[in-house]
């Protein structure tokens, strides 16, 4: 679990986040959502630690990330995982090699060990036969396993995923979407995504937080958030002309 | 103030860099795989430089000695002073600073706009460490590669002295043994030391605190040659007046 209490944060003039408070539990794909450059990014990257909030705190089960010593830090950081908006891969490693770092990095296991996880993780992501592929030469959908192979192979229990299905098609993004649903139950992880897609909204959106102008707007989950009143939600929801039809629908259904 | 909080800054990464080690086998193939690109990867460019610049030395002061009272060995004497003093450490410098540091700068800020810097953070990784101490150790050998530079150079300066008729090889060979002092070469040492380290880290320090995307990597690149070629003209001022004058 997750408590996030009134962080802050500026770039110089810039008050990008005013003050935001809430839990994200355990077990539960919890969802980030807003327009561009309403501040998800800065947000989940204030939760990594990436970014220093002036002010508020984020606590990790009970532990207070700005009140550790830098080696408690250091711990807490590799229970962490993180798919990043543009997957972030080691462009001179190989998949393998990607998904293979964390473990050379900070576990002591023989090479057979860790080739034997790297090929379990991969193979959860469905992703069983680019291992020595360079990440220029897969796709985004691919880089995107890839890139939350890497977040689980320690098994975290933190997942952080910056938009994780931004630049795919409906199905792979639904599928990447289920993923991470999945691995988030399986292994009991809270799991933080940033997203602007209504349908990762309608699929995974066991919790949602709306950010607008730096606050939180509204907070609910993905059965409640068709029907609420709040104007900037429904604005930002129902901004498809498909979703218009949705909502029409719903409210005939209703009367 | 600019100039003097970007200095502070590049302190400040200088001294992270040494903090929190990555492990060493991690760390040993990086400094190998360093070695072979900055080091290794230069040979071809720094000895056709310097066998070239060798040879123009020896013409040049061929062609300047006029007077029959000055004797033809100064040719050689020429060659291995400018050569040992300058050309090698120094001139090499300045093309490492434009071949090797826009490398550096380029990879290291493609990784920092594709925010795979970030998920070294993320993971607890030193990425300072991680990148940039490979790339100051697989430097210390590039001694080694002016040394050679003043080999070769000079070796240019024997073939055009004396296939190109302004010298005998035997009045080249005694103007190179002529004086020989050897704390030139010490010099020359000291200063391709302090030479590698800004071709090392100053570029990093242009890649790593870059902000922007793909056009800004390649403006970053400008910048960092820019500055490391003054500061090396610059410490070459400095080290020459407290080393020899
Ligand atoms: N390092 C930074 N320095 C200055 N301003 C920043 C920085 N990072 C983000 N911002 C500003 O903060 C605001 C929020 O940016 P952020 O990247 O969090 O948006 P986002 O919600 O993730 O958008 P998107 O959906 O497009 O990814 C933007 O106005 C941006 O310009
Ligand atoms: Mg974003």
């Amino acid at each position: 679990m997750i408590e996030v209490n009134n962080i802050h944060k500026s770039f110089g003039d810039a008050h990008v986040l005013k003050g935001i408070s809430t839990i994200f539990e355990k077990g539960k794909t919890n969802l980030i959502i807003g327009s561009s450059g309403s501040g998800k990014t800065v947000f989940i990257k204030c939760l990594l630690g990436l970014l220093i909030p002036e002010q508020g705190t984020i606590s990790f089960d009970g532990r207070i990330y700005s009140e550790l010593e830098p080696s408690e830090r250091r711990n807490l950081r590799q229970e962490m995982g993180m798919v990043f908006q543009g997957s972030a891969l080691f462009d001179s490693m190989t998949v393998e090699g990607n998904v293979m770092f964390p473990l050379d990095m900070f576990t002591k296991q023989p090479k057979s060990e860790m080739l034997d996880r790297v090929n379990f993780v991969l193979n959860r992501v469905n992703l069983s036969d680019a291992n020595d592929k360079y990440p220029a030469e897969i796709s985004g959908g691919m880089q995107k396993r890839v890139a939350i192979a890497r977040a689980i192979v320690m098994n975290p229990k933190y997942l952080f995923c910056d938009e994780p299905n931004s630049g795919l098609d409906p199905k792979t993004a639904i599928i990447i979407d289920n993923l991470i649903q999945e691995i988030t139950q399986e292994y009991d992880i809270t799991t933080v995504i940033n997203s602007h897609d209504m349908n990762s909204v309608m699929e995974i959106g066991e919790k949602i937080i709306f950010l607008k102008d730096g606050l939180k707007e509204w907070e609910g989950s993905n059965k409640e958030i068709f029907k609420t009143d709040n104007a900037a939600v429904t604005n930002f929801v129902y901004s498809s002309e498909l979703f218009k039809k949705v909502r029409q629908m719903y409210i005939e259904e209703r009367n | 103030m600019n100039y003097v909080s970007s200095i502070g800054s590049y302190t400040i990464m200088v001294r992270e860099v040494f903090k929190k080690p990555t492990k060493w086998p991690i760390m040993k193939s990086l400094i190998l795989k360093e070695i072979d690109e900055l080091i290794y990867g230069s040979m071809g460019i720094i000895i056709f430089i310097s066998f070239f610049i060798g040879g123009v030395v020896a013409i040049q002061t061929a062609l300047n000695i006029s007077n029959p009272l000055i004797p033809r060995n100064l040719i050689g004497f020429a060659t291995r002073q400018s050569v040992i003093l300058e050309f090698a450490p120094t001139f090499t410098s300045i093309i490492m600073a434009g071949k090797v540091g826009s490398y550096i700068t380029s990879s290291i800020g493609t990784m920092r706009v594709t925010e795979q810097i970030d998920a070294l953070e993320v993971m607890g990784v030193n990425s300072l460490n991680y990148l940039v101490f490979p790339k100051i150790i697989a430097m210390f050998l590039y001694p080694f590669a002016i040394a050679i530079a003043m080999y070769v150079g000079i070796f240019g300066g024997w073939i055009a002295g004396v296939f190109g008729g302004f010298s005998s090889s035997a009045d080249f060979i005694e103007g190179l043994q002529l004086d020989f002092i050897p704390f030139h070469v010490t010099y020359s040492f000291i200063k391709s030391v302090v030479f590698a380290f800004v071709i090392a880290t100053v570029p990093s320090y242009h890649g790593y605190y870059m902000k922007g995307g793909a056009l800004e990597v390649g403006k970053a690149s400008t910048t960092a040659f820019v500055w490391t070629s003054v500061v090396i003209i610059i410490l070459n001022y400095i080290l020459t007046q407290l080393l020899l004058g």
